[in-house]
This record gives structure tokens, C-alpha cells and sequence, in this order.
């Protein structure tokens, strides 16, 4: 583990002093003219800034006022009440200042009032409105990659302002002056050209799976498929990629495997659309995000699935819910009697209501789970019927399955829930400081809950949170197989038709022997 | 007319007219401008009547900034209901003794708690302004214009105390004024100083509303976060930006 100051974790938290330029030298790498030139992105000399980047910033940013009206109203709406100011899992974990959510936000408001107000215009001292330099544009960048989009900000603001538009909005602007983020922008053409953020191709895929299959075939004498490319199944499962191999996600994937063998539907993964997550919700751009979405769209065609399930992604399950039907839809093709798309908890939910699934609790007794809300999820999305059940269908899986349950502090769950610390395109090694100083809250309300509660796991059901903590929980003391997986958890209570048959058998070999 | 009553005169029907004609540009612009895609926090209602309950918990309790920060809650939800309060007794200015509202605007309830709303304004705002001050993230993020706002309103509710309780004026005069201004049929302003200052205050008030954060009154409303109705699996969204890039492609028939 590389040498970071770790925040302390504390039993009463409260809000820290600011400290100016706390984290400023956190920066992510730019990307290189490839990566740029492969998104359609121009790139400057040097990964500077291009040549006319004035003039480009505030065509672009006059672009976005037009197109987006949350944007536009977000830039005049904000009365520096202060109610944001420490609601940010960054802020609370570095105390800069930059990393209040309004201040996040004036980096950019502070050249709209400059450019396109009166106030700004004519009196730019007595409104703050600056000037655009390149110390200003160089400021955003830092700060507009310290913001993972989670929107615990807009919970709280009285107008209903969300912090993540704003970053959206600058991080596409900055893209097109040169400063695109190397991170999302490294990943975004592997989907576009293989399907996946991974970049893992068509046969490697089949490889892991069938591995997958064999893997689950020795462990509980079953054989559960993990499909691939199958034409004419009911459900197209689309997944995020670390789900394929990642530690706890691929426990995850065994579980949703084991779910569809019970409930008795045939379903299969696509090469094509092989990845649940898109990147183009956290670079803040429209067209990259659409183009994602529709290799979804072409799968299911190709495939002549009549359904579409997502499986546990927080910003997946955030575009997928929210956006799918705008940017691929109409989905009048698929079978009208489910929701389009559905997540994997909504299945699992509905097999367990409908008391189709075999499940032995105990054999999760070993751990006290608690449930980390993912942010996209938590207040981005519903997992169910009512407004809410974003929050409660997992936990009454989670119960469903497991004896030991205890939530977290209440101002910490819910919609309230903190981000992971990795979140919004930041989970990449160049952040890492920020990545452990913002998992602060998280690793503080983990910490309480396990020191009065004995809770020994937390579940998640976001493949960013699930990596995320398995790197920094150790930073706090903690280890990193106390993360687990939703369908983890209910991959090991469930017991399918046949399973335990043979290892019975085989206990009595060993007898006789 | 005195040379004082037609500047006011002048000074009334231009911060009219650029009040009105300014917040509703700016309404219009929030309305001319799409929004693309589904963006309501979430848990958010599934109607539009849950959509309307969930404005009027904002708009009348202040329910997300309760849920913030009390301080801030309490001072800014003193001040904006004492507001309203003067704001309702001040309609007996605007409002003639024949309609059939005058009797719910000038009563003793209307008028006695509007009477005393003044103070609370005031204390609200100390609050505050208060609050600007001492609390290092709220300095952090204040730029003069945010404690001017403040001042100002605190000037008004201040003079308006003042005329209430120490230096009086001649209402009937002043309702005449009024009155004169929606009917063309101009009368004189009472030439009190405190008045003058506190009418002054208020125009200028009305004049930068269309080009300050007072467009948060307005802007409360247009925020997709708040006003969508979270229904995005069962109703497509679409602008007419993102329907032309459809267009363009035809991916999505």
C-alpha cells in the first residue's frame, strides 16, 4: 500500500474547518491525442489546451445553456445559502473548500455570470464573476475530477440544484478544449469497438464463462449455464464486465446464474453489449452515452430476447433506468408485461415473493451484514414498484437471505447514502489519494456499525463500490474480502433442485474410504 | 405635482416594468431551453399530484433545507414567512376599499401580524447575515453582492419599521400615490425621508430581481431534479435535440 494520510475515522463525526488548496495538486492524467482523437475530442500540444480554447469554452458553454435546462437554471438559481457545503464525501474527507459542492459549482458559475450576465459584465467584482484563464480552466479540471456525480448535494439544496450537472456539463466542455480525462476516455472506444470496458473480446468472454460453468458444476454439483450469444432466450443479461472475473463481483454473476436456473427462464449474456456500465453519463456527453446504450438496443435485436435485465451496477442502473428509454428506445419489441429494462433485484425480489426459490439462511451466519446505498441507485433510480424501493428491495433481499442484518447509521443510508469515494469516472489509480480521503464518511459509518452492531460484511450492488472498497478498506484498517455482493449472498443461501444430492454421495465415499 | 413625485413616479414604472418583463423573460428562457433527459432525484414522485406535494413541502416548510441545516432553515424560513406577512399587509396599498377582497387584507389578523412580521424579518436576516460571517465554509462561498442582498432587505424591513412605529407617515396619501400609478391618474408621494429611503430600497430591489440569485423565486420551479415526474421506464422522453440526432442515424427505429 502506497504511503497516504488516511482521514481519521471518528464515533461523533463533525463538520472540519476548510483548508484552502487541501487538494489541489489532485489532478488525473489528460489524455493523450489517441484517446482524444478516437472520441472525437481535439487535443493541444503536449495534452495542453488547443489552440482557440477561449473562444471554443464559451461557444460550447453557450451550446450546453441551450441545451440543457438544468444547466441554465442551475447557474442563476443558487443563493449561497451554504446548505451543500457539507454534504460532500470529498469535502468532508479533504476539507478544501473547492470540494463544497457550490464552490464546485462557481467554478464554472463564477465565467457564466463573467460572459453571460449583466451583473457579471459590468460589476464582476461585486457578483465574483472571473475572468476565463488558463489558471481558471486548469482549476475545473482538478476540481470537476474531484466530484463523482453522486448527488448527496442536490438532496439537500432548496432549489433542487445537482452538482453533477455541472460537472457533466464542464467535463464535456473541458474534452473539447483539450483536457478530456484519460481514464474515460481510454475506456469508452473498447465499448464502442468490442463491447466492453474491459476490452475483453468475443472468445475470451466464452473462455471465462464456460470456466464460470465448471467452476459452479464442482462447487455444488449443478449445472448452471452461463450463456453466451444465445439466440432466441427470453432475457439478455446485461452486466457490468468486472462482473466476469473481479473479486466480489464475479460471486455476484454466479448468483444471478443460479437465480435464472431456479426461476426456470432462459436467458444469455451478449459479446456485443457486454458491459452494463457507460462512461458517457460521466464524461457529461449526450452522444457517447446514446451510442453505448444502442449496442444494447442491437443486441437484443440479434438476439430476439423479450426482456432486458440489468445486473449490479450503480451509474448502469442509473442510465439504464433513467435514460435507456430516451437514448434506445422505443423498446416496443420486448415483452410490454415487464419493465423495461429490469433489474436483477427486481427478478430475484419477484422469485423470492413468489416463493420459487429453495434458500437456506444459515449458510450466511458466518457473517452481519450491513447495506451500502449505491448513489446512482439510491437517488437516481427506483428498484421497484414505489418511490423508495430503491432502498428497501435490496435489504429485504438481503434479509430473505441472510439471518444477520444491521443498517448503518441513518444519516448515512437511503438517499443520504455516501459515495464509495470512486465514483463518476474516478476510479482510476492517478486519484488514489482522493479515492481513500473520500471513502472517509463511508469508512466511518462502516466502523460504527461494526463496533456496536458486530456487522462484519457490507453488501453492495455497484461494480464500482465493490472495487472501490476492496482497495481502500485496508487504508482503514479494515480487509478487503468484507465487501461482498448482493447475489453473492444469495448465491450462497439458494439450494438448487439436485444440489447437495451428489455431495452427499461423495460424503459418503470419503466415509467408506 | 412636486418634481420628487414624478421621479418616483418615473422610478415606480420603470422597476415595474423591468421586474415583470425581466423574470418573465427569464421564465421564458427556462421554458425555451430543453431538458434532455431524466434527471429527478430520487425518491421522486410517480404523479403530478405528487409532484405538487412535493413543491409545497419546499415551498412552504423549506423540507430539503430542514433536512440540510436548522440554522440556516430557521433564520431563512423566518425571514421568508415574515416577509410574507408585511408583503400581505402591505396590499392595502394596492387594493381599493370597494373590491371584494379588501376585507380579507385589512383585518386585524392580515394587519396586526403584519404589523410585527418587520421584526421577524429582521432577525432572520441577522441571522444570516450572521451566519455569512462566522461559519468559514458559508464566508468562503459569499461574494459582496450575497451580504448586500442582505443588507438591503434588512434596510427595508428596517425603514418599514421605522415609518410603522417612529416616523409616520400619511398613508392616505401614499395609498392616493399608489392608487394614481395603476390608474394613470398620478397623485404626490409624501416627501418623508425614511419613506423616500424605504420606497428607494424597494425599487431597487425589484430592478436587480431579474439580474441577481432573487431568481431563485422562479427558478425553484424550473429544476428537472424536482419538477420531473419519475417515470422514465414507462414513458419515453425525448427533446427535440436529441430526436433530430435520432433522425440522423435512424438507430433507434
Amino acid at each position: 500500500m502506497a504511503d497516504y494520510e488516511i482521514p481519521e475515522t471518528r464515533e461523533f463525526p463533525i463538520i472540519p474547518s476548510i483548508m484552502e488548496g487541501a487538494m489541489a495538486h489532485s489532478s488525473p492524467f489528460i489524455a493523450g491525442e489517441e484517446f482524444q482523437t478516437e472520441m472525437g475530442f481535439p487535443s493541444g500540444e503536449d495534452k495542453g489546451l488547443i489552440e482557440n480554447w477561449k473562444e471554443t469554452f464559451l461557444a460550447q458553454l453557450k451550446d450546453k445553456l441551450g441545451k440543457y435546462r438544468s444547466l441554465q437554471v442551475f447557474m442563476d438559481t443558487c443563493v449561497k445559502c451554504g446548505a451543500c457545503t457539507d454534504k460532500c464525501h470529498y469535502f468532508i474527507g479533504t476539507t478544501d473548500p473547492k470540494n463544497m459542492p457550490v464552490a464546485r459549482q462557481d467554478l464554472l458559475r463564477k465565467v457564466y455570470r463573467r460572459y453571460f450576465t449583466f451583473a457579471g459584465k459590468y460589476f464582476p467584482k461585486l457578483v465574483g464573476a472571473v475572468d476565463l484563464t488558463e489558471d481558471v480552466v486548469k482549476d475545473m479540471y482538478d476540481y470537476y475530477h474531484q466530484c463523482s456525480e453522486c448527488r448527496r448535494c442536490a438532496v439537500f439544496c432548496p432549489f433542487g440544484i445537482d452538482t453533477a450537472e455541472v460537472t457533466m456539463a464542464a467535463r464535456d466542455i473541458l474534452s473539447m478544449i483539450g483536457y478530456g480525462q484519460k481514464y474515460s476516455n481510454q475506456i469508452i472506444p473498447k465499448v464502442h469497438k468490442i463491447g466492453n470496458n474491459l476490452g475483453l473480446p468475443e472468445a475470451a468472454l466464452a473462455d471465462t464463462l464456460e470456466g464460470l460453468e465448471e467452476e459452479v458444476e464442482d462447487d455444488i454439483g449443478v449445472k448452471v449455464r452461463y450463456p453466451l450469444d444465445e439466440k432466441g432466450a427470453e432475457i439478455l443479461l446485461v452486466t457490468p464486465s468486472a462482473d466476469f472475473f473481479a473479486e466480489p463481483h464475479v460471486d455476484g454473476l454466479i448468483g444471478y446464474g443460479k437465480v435464472f436456473h431456479a426461476a426456470g427462464v432462459t436467458w444469455t449474456l451478449s459479446s456485443k453489449a457486454s458491459e452494463a456500465a457507460n462512461f458517457g453519463l460521466f464524461i457529461g456527453n449526450y452522444e457517447h452515452m446514446r451510442l453505448i446504450s444502442l449496442r444494447i438496443r442491437d443486441a437484443a435485436k440479434e438476439l430476439g430476447v423479450r426482456r432486458i435485465v440489468f445486473g449490479e451496477c450503480g451509474h448502469a442502473w442509473r442510465v439504464a433506468y433513467n435514460h435507456l428509454n430516451t437514448l434506445a428506445g422505443p423498446w416496443d419489441f420486448l415483452d410490454q408485461n415487464y419493465p423495461i429494462p429490469q433489474h436483477i433485484l427486481e427478478f430475484t425480489k419477484d422469485c423470492l415473493d413468489r416463493n420459487i426459490l429453495n434458500i437456506d439462511k444459515s449458510e450466511n451466519d458466518h457473517m452481519t451484514l450491513t447495506f451500502h446505498d449505491s448513489c446512482n441507485i439510491a437517488r437516481a433510480s427506483r428498484i421497484g414498484e414505489d418511490p423508495g424501493s430503491q432502498f428497501t428491495t435490496p435489504r429485504q433481499v438481503i434479509k430473505a437471505v441472510c439471518n444477520n442484518f444491521h443498517d448503518m447509521s441513518a444519516d448515512t443510508i437511503h438517499d443520504q447514502t455516501f459515495c464509495c469515494g470512486g465514483g463518476g469516472g474516478l476510479l482510476t489509480d492517478d486519484l488514489m489519494e482522493l479515492r481513500i480521503k473520500g471513502a472517509q464518511p463511508r469508512m466511518e459509518a462502516l466502523k460504527n456499525v461494526s463496533k456496536d452492531y458486530g456487522v462484519t460484511h457490507m453488501a453492495a450492488i455497484c461494480a464500482i463500490c465493490k472495487s472501490q472498497f476492496t482497495k481502500v478498506l485496508p487504508y482503514y484498517g479494515m480487509t478487503m474480502d468484507q465487501i461482498v455482493s448482493v447475489h453473492q449472498l444469495v448465491s450462497n443461501a439458494i439450494v438448487l433442485e439436485g444440489q447437495g444430492e451428489e455431495a452427499e454421495d461423495s460424503d459418503d465415499t470419503e466415509e467408506a474410504a | 405635482m412636486s418634481a420628487l413625485s414624478i421621479l418616483y413616479v418615473i422610478l415606480f414604472y420603470v422597476a415595474m416594468i423591468t421586474l415583470v418583463a425581466g423574470v418573465t423573460n427569464k421564465i421564458l428562457q427556462y421554458k425555451r431551453v430543453p431538458a434532455p433527459l431524466k434527471i429527478a432525484v430520487t425518491p421522486a414522485p410517480l404523479t403530478k399530484k405528487g409532484v405538487a406535494y412535493r413543491f409545497f413541502t419546499e415551498v412552504v416548510f423549506f423540507n430539503s433545507l430542514f433536512r440540510a441545516t436548522k440554522w440556516t432553515w430557521i433564520f431563512g424560513w423566518i425571514f421568508h414567512f415574515s416577509m410574507l406577512l408585511a408583503f400581505l399587509r402591505h396590499l392595502r396599498y394596492v387594493i381599493s376599499p370597494d373590491s371584494f377582497i379588501w376585507p380579507l387584507v385589512n383585518n386585524m389578523v392580515v394587519q396586526s401580524f403584519g404589523h410585527y412580521a418587520g421584526f421577524a424579518m429582521l432577525f432572520g436576516l441577522a441571522g444570516l447575515f450572521g451566519r455569512r460571517i462566522l461559519v468559514d465554509r458559508v464566508r468562503y462561498i459569499s461574494s459582496p453582492s450575497d451580504y448586500l442582498m442582505l443588507i438591503l432587505i434588512m434596510g427595508i424591513a428596517g425603514t418599514g419599521l421605522m415609518i410603522a412605529y417612529v416616523a409616520h407617515t400619511d398613508v392616505v396619501q401614499l395609498k392616493a400615490f399608489i392608487m394614481g400609478l395603476f390608474f394613470f391618474d398620478w397623485q404626490n408621494l409624501p416627501g418623508d425621508t425614511v419613506l423616500l429611503v424605504h420606497l428607494t430600497m424597494v425599487l431597487l430591489l425589484m430592478i436587480i430581481f431579474p439580474i441577481s440569485k432573487l431568481l431563485h423565486a422562479p427558478g425553484l420551479f424550473m429544476a428537472p431534479t424536482r419538477y420531473q415526474i419519475d417515470n422514465p421506464r414507462e414513458k419515453r422522453h425525448l427533446s427535440p435535440w436529441g430526436a433530430e440526432i435520432e433522425a440522423k442515424d435512424g438507430r433507434n427505429s
